[in-house]
């Protein structure tokens, strides 16, 4: 089971730029514009049972789930700077980011 | 309107209950109370969590630091539903709810969603173009106010909690609920005094 979170509000995560897609029948929770994009933890969600498993019927260990935020300019290039979106992510789909605290 | 059901699907549905009666997982009765709550839901129920948060301090902490205990306390019954997150507008931020996978939405405080939330247009727009989703709503937002658009993506439900407008000084809570629609409670509209 999930131990303690990993991360910790405000610490700087870069979503992996990972295609399970293109490898094979999936169920993903990660929407694709944030894959590879680097944003801020706002806080842990507690741990839920790993939807990638359960939709498979497969044993599905808890994994912690995370608020993260992330600036919509890097993303879309376009919009107002400032306009932000906030994403439940889970914690195996994200790395510390370089120079992040 | 909608076929009615085959025999042959009712056949199996009774068989499946039947299994799970069996296996000691569901009970016939638990299916049917769930139906009734979820029959039952309506964004009333999330109009009036507002209306007591905008004038009950306590409860307005409860209801930012635990969504369905709030809902609870409201005799809303939470059992098997996701947890529910609460996002406070303010001065300078306004929360847009949105689910781009799917169509995740606070069913047991607000009820069934409305079918333009679920559409491909809303869920492809309104995270990518919020201002210009929400201008078609009529809502125009000044550039001091950040949009905060909240993709509702896994074990959460979301549900918005408005700013009390002006000119609603001294109003009862079921005043107050009148104004909150469903549309405040995702973020697509503003209440309004009048």
């Amino acid at each position: 089971m999930s131990g303690a979170a990993r991360f910790t509000p405000g610490a700087r995560v870069r979503v992996r730029d990972d295609w399970p897609e293109r490898r094979g029948p999936c169920h993903i929770r990660t929407p694709h514009y944030i894959r590879g994009r680097t944003g801020t933890v706002v806080r842990p969600l507690g741990a839920f049972a790993n939807p990638e498993d359960l939709a498979f019927a497969r044993p599905a260990p808890a994994r912690t789930l995370y608020h993260v935020l992330f600036e919509q300019g890097p993303i879309w290039h376009e919009g107002r700077p400032g306009d932000t979106v906030m994403v439940e992510v889970f914690e195996h789909w994200l790395e510390p980011a370089e120079g992040g605290a | 309107m909608a076929a009615p059901p085959r025999p042959e699907s009712l056949a199996l549905l009774d068989r499946l209950v039947a299994a799970l009666e069996a296996k000691g997982i569901v009970t016939e009765a638990e299916i049917a109370e769930r139906q009734a709550n979820t029959d039952k839901a309506s964004p009333e129920t999330g109009a009036r969590m507002v209306a007591r948060a905008w004038t009950d301090p306590a409860y307005r902490a409860l209801l930012l630091s635990d969504g369905a205990a709030a809902a609870e306390a409201m005799g809303v019954s939470m059992a098997g539903a996701p947890p529910l997150g609460v996002l406070e507008n303010t001065p300078t931020r306004h929360h847009l709810v949105v689910c781009t996978l799917c169509s995740c939405y606070p069913r047991a405080v607000l009820g069934y969603p409305p079918g333009w939330y679920k559409s491909f247009a809303y869920r492809a727009r309104a995270v990518r173009e919020p201002r210009a989703v929400l201008a078609e709503w009529g809502l125009m937002l000044p550039d001091s106010v950040e949009v905060r658009v909240v993709d509702s993506t896994a074990d959460y439900r979301w549900m918005v909690l408005p700013m009390r407008p002006a000119g609603t000084e001294g109003w009862d809570e079921a005043r107050l609920a009148s104004i909150v629609t469903r549309d405040a409670l995702v973020g697509v509209a503003v209440p309004k005094a009048g």
